[in-house]
């Protein structure tokens, strides 16, 4: 039954133009990217080119970063002191990326959220949700960050510390959770496949399979 | 660049509402918090974000802010904190 009401939901309708008039900033984007490429700075291909680089980036990168963390205590201790050189001392090159490597504990339970904008450490994580860059979690998870992890289905027992951190300026944040019981001696690979994008925001946690 | 201030040291945020692209937010504005570590030198995002670079560099902060002092009405365990990175010259030395 659900599905026959689901078949009929989809009536091949093209999705809404999104025809109306452009923003301000939609307009000065515009004009100089195209001032740009009239000048010969770069081509209409090197645009498209970045958009499609952008977007295929993943957060398996950080999930091989929590991984390693998990696996290799040395790693840990060093990324949570300074995130980008431990980084780069595994071939992941941040750029000018700052990274902080929050670590969840049986104590604390970290989750990150930039109240101002959408600040995100895309290089390790890829694009952010809708839900990270919209003003209802940036605004809330802030002033009531238990409730709004349990809309995600995260539960946080009161003897748990919750550490909201807002990526208000130039540094960029992963919250290395905890590894789930049950999975001592995984291999790398193996692990990495538990951690989500949402566990390194903060919004849950690994489960076990 | 010195830092004004050290790991631990208690602080305040100016109550200040200037123009421009500010990077503290309203939430934390007044509160009183401790330093938690201090991130670097960076470019002042005010003075960037109208081109000026050759502005003097701030000391990045981030300060640990209990969720009770933020919101009086929290509803959570004391212990709760926020941490949010905050500019040198934001700070001033926590005097209650």
């Amino acid at each position: 039954m659900a599905s026959h009401v689901h078949d009929q939901a989809h009536d091949h309708r093209p999705p809404p133009d999104e025809d109306g008039p452009l923003s301000y900033y939609e307009t000065m984007e515009i004009a100089v990217r195209e001032i740009l490429i009239e000048k010969g700075v770069f081509g209409a291909d090197d645009v498209r080119a970045a958009i499609e680089a952008m977007d295929a980036r993943s957060p398996a990168k950080g999930a091989e970063v929590v991984a390693r963390a998990w696996t290799d205590p040395a790693f840990k201790d060093a990324l949570l002191v300074d995130g980008s050189a431990a980084c780069a001392s595994i071939g992941i090159e941040l750029g000018p990326l700052r990274l902080i490597a929050v670590e969840n504990t049986a104590t604390v339970h970290n989750v990150i959220v930039c109240t101002l904008c959408s600040c995100y450490p895309r290089n390790l994580l890829g694009l952010p949700p809708d839900w990270y860059k919209a003003k209802a979690y940036r605004s809330r998870v802030v002033r009531e960050p238990r409730a709004v992890l349990r809309e995600f289905g995260t539960e946080v027992p009161d003897d748990v510390t919750v550490r909201v951190h807002d990526s208000t300026a130039d540094m960029r944040y992963i919250v290395v959770p905890r590894q789930p019981a049950g999975t001592e001696g995984w291999e790398p690979e193996r692990l990495a496949a538990l951690v989500t994008r949402d566990c390194m925001i903060g919004v849950t946690v690994p489960k076990t399979p | 660049m010195a830092a004004r201030f050290a790991v631990g040291d208690r602080v305040a945020v100016r109550r200040a509402f200037p123009l421009g692209h500010v990077r503290t937010p309203y939430y934390a504005r007044g509160a009183v918090g401790d330093v938690e570590r201090i991130c670097g030198d960076f470019g002042n995002p005010e003075e960037l974000a109208f081109g000026r670079r050759d502005r003097p560099r701030q000391t990045l902060y981030r300060v640990r802010f209990a969720q009770t002092a933020l919101w009086p009405d929290y509803a959570g365990p004391a212990g709760d904190t926020i941490d949010i990175e905050l500019y040198e010259h934001w700070l001033e030395p926590a005097t209650e």
